[in-house]
């Protein structure tokens, strides 16, 4: 940690000839549109703001296992439990190789999960709204990782070699995630009278989290130009927030059921969707840990966390016994 | 078992594009297939399937809760990919016996009472901590491992094939418990304690999985007699509790009758978890 303090903040420093010439290579990658690899040198707040962005990212994969696995032992038919059950265990790997990504970077894997325990780490807002229904299980998988997807598939061009990589397999199982979502909607608008009801419901309920999903108007975005100057990020929030309205206003046609969006148009002149105001305060304070199920979404890490101490200790206990055993033999 | 029994070619399951490879992994025999296969089995099959069926679908059930809830990330993969294993291998079971009633899979596991439910009361018992969950493992994977290896070589060969497949799954199953009951056995004091505290409170549901019923005497080699097997399990659990430095316990085995539909008081909880959206909606597809 002390080597990756170092630098940080101090802009007025002066470079050394080694900081200089690795500073050079840094900026004629990033100009290249090259890949920046964990051993090249590079800014501090280059890999700080991965380090955020990345581990962020891996925290909302974990606790974005809760809402889903709420509804695994009470999945409606056996291959809907299976593929339930497939999808979290996804997105524990998809957590798992971010997290592996994010300690390339010099973080370990123990601090930034005490980071997202201590609740100083953020992850994605709309996982603490809760998932009351079945059919929002079809609602997360269409508008949540759809709009994860809309989101990261630039991504996978990011200019940290280790992210883009692993964005490219996440995006092809957040892909299936999607469809299984949409699938789920469409055979339940399909239904019975209840069944359309709860699709309309779940699909009126995650909206405009979805929505906030690509973060703040660009007017009020902190960390986004730099993050493009350095080619993490390749479009901006409302960019990406206008392609994802796009594509959903079109495919709710196909499930036959509606946006909760009485503004939503296709503006010809401007070229650009117009959609209702979204709630930025309510975005805020679900952010700040106001949000319904901040308090439960933490503890239940922190519960899983604790429980499993004694099998961690096990495994080291027992990893060093036998390194022993084997140093002796 | 011989190998080239695992290699068998089950060409006339499933779909007619069915390869003659359906068993291997990655082209593997599906409930699906299952589903529409011509080949019903009769009444006694049937209840046979029901068995291995149910003690799957209830240990997935109850697997299935550790995902998000495991003491590392690691192991909430793991045991969701050995609950997503163990959930497939009883709709295979259940879309075959179900195929004897004209019933799906569906209406097996969803609009069955309690009674009607043949699981044995150790895959009923709740996951406790992780050395519980660990020790359960050990206790059936062990015993499913000696199960599917046998009924490779049963007659019914619907029976046979999913047993190829759930063979070899279950044989990471058996690696993944006895790694982790030489760990805790060997680990610290805590977690020897909490091991033998499991093997405690496990061991009076291993007597039941071993009892024999007058349908394996009905169904010849189509099935595999309990009894039969206990002497290799007893063999094999021995020799991990030795390894992992853990003592059989001395506690009787209890009276569980779960495959006469007489069940431990925690089945009708997991049934109503299980079974609750299902029945709110009938006759609803999802």
């Amino acid at each position: 940690m002390a080597a990756q303090q170092k630098g940080s903040g101090s802009l007025s420093a002066v470079l050394s000839p080694e900081e200089q010439a690795g500073q050079d290579r840094f900026e004629q990658i990033i100009a290249d549109d090259s890949r920046i690899e964990p051993r090249d040198w590079m800014p501090e707040a280059y890999r700080k703001t991965l380090t955020r962005q990345m581990s962020q990212h891996a925290h909302s994969e974990i606790i974005g296992m809760q809402p889903e696995a709420n509804w695994i032992t009470r999945a409606p038919s056996l291959k809907r439990k299976a593929i339930l059950m497939a999808k979290v265990q996804d997105e524990a790997g998809h957590g798992l190789y971010l997290y592996s990504g994010t300690e390339t970077l010099g973080t370990p894997r123990d601090v930034l999960n005490d980071q997202l325990m201590e609740g100083k780490a953020k992850y994605s807002s709309i996982f603490n709204y809760p998932a009351r229904s079945w059919a929002d299980m079809g609602a997360i998988g269409w508008l949540v990782d759809g709009a994860a997807i809309a989101n990261q598939v630039p991504l996978c061009r990011a200019s940290f070699g280790p992210y883009g990589r692993a964005m490219v397999r996440i995006c092809k199982e957040e892909s299936f995630h999607q469809r299984q979502g949409f699938e789920i909607l469409l055979e339940l608008a399909n239904g019975t009278e209840a069944q359309k009801k709860m699709a309309q419901d779940a699909v009126n309920r995650f909206y405009a989290p979805s929505l906030m999903m690509f973060g703040p108007p660009d007017s009020d975005s902190p960390n986004s130009s730099q993050s493009t100057a350095w080619k993490i990020k390749r479009f901006s929030n409302d960019e990406l927030r206008q392609r994802f309205v796009g594509m959903i206003a079109e495919q709710v046609k196909v499930l036959g059921l509606t946006l909760p969006d009485p503004e939503l148009r296709f503006d010809e002149k401007s070229g650009t969707w117009i959609h209702m105001d979204l709630d930025w305060v309510e975005f805020k304070a679900v952010i700040a840990g106001a949000g319904p199920c901040n308090a439960q979404r933490l503890q239940r890490r922190r519960d899983a966390h604790n429980e499993g101490a004694w099998v961690r200790e096990a495994a080291a206990a027992y990893a060093a016994k036998m390194a022993r055993k084997t140093e002796v033999a | 078992m011989s190998a080239s029994k695992t290699d068998h070619t089950f060409d006339s399951f499933g779909d007619s594009s069915a390869s003659a490879t359906r068993v291997t992994p990655g082209n593997a025999l599906r409930p699906e297939d299952i589903a529409i296969q011509q080949e019903k089995p009769g009444e006694l099959v049937a209840q046979y399937a029901l068995r291995l069926g149910d003690d799957a679908l209830i240990l997935a059930q109850r697997l299935s809760h550790w995902i998000s809830r495991g003491p590392e990330l690691e192991e909430d993969i793991a045991l969701g990919n050995i609950a997503l294993d163990q959930l497939g291998h009883a709709r295979s079971f259940l879309s075959y016996a179900a195929l004897a009633w004209d019933k799906t899979e569906d209406d097996l596991a969803y609009f069955r009472e309690e009674e009607d439910f043949r699981s044995l009361h150790i895959f009923e018992q709740p996951n406790g901590d992780f050395g519980v969950t660990v020790m359960r493992q050990l206790i059936t994977s062990i015993y499913q491992h000696l199960l599917y290896t046998a009924l490779l070589d049963s007659s019914d060969e619907t029976i046979a094939a999913i047993s190829a497949k759930a063979v070899k799954e279950i044989d990471y199953h058996r690696d993944h418990a006895i790694a982790w009951t030489l760990r805790l056995g060997l680990g610290t004091e805590e977690s020897a304690s909490r091991m033998r505290h499991a093997l405690d409170i496990l061991w009076p549901y291993v007597g039941e999985i071993f009892e024999d019923e007058e349908l394996h005497a009905q169904l010849g080699d189509v099935g595999v007699a309990p009894s039969s097997l206990h002497a290799a399990w007893e063999e094999e659990f021995t020799s991990v509790l030795k390894d992992a430095e853990l003592e059989l316990p001395t506690v009787p085995f209890a009276m569980a009758r779960g495959r006469r539909g007489e069940h431990s008081e925690h089945l009708g909880f997991i049934l109503a978890e299980m079974q609750v959206l299902a029945r709110k909606h009938p006759g609803a597809t999802w």
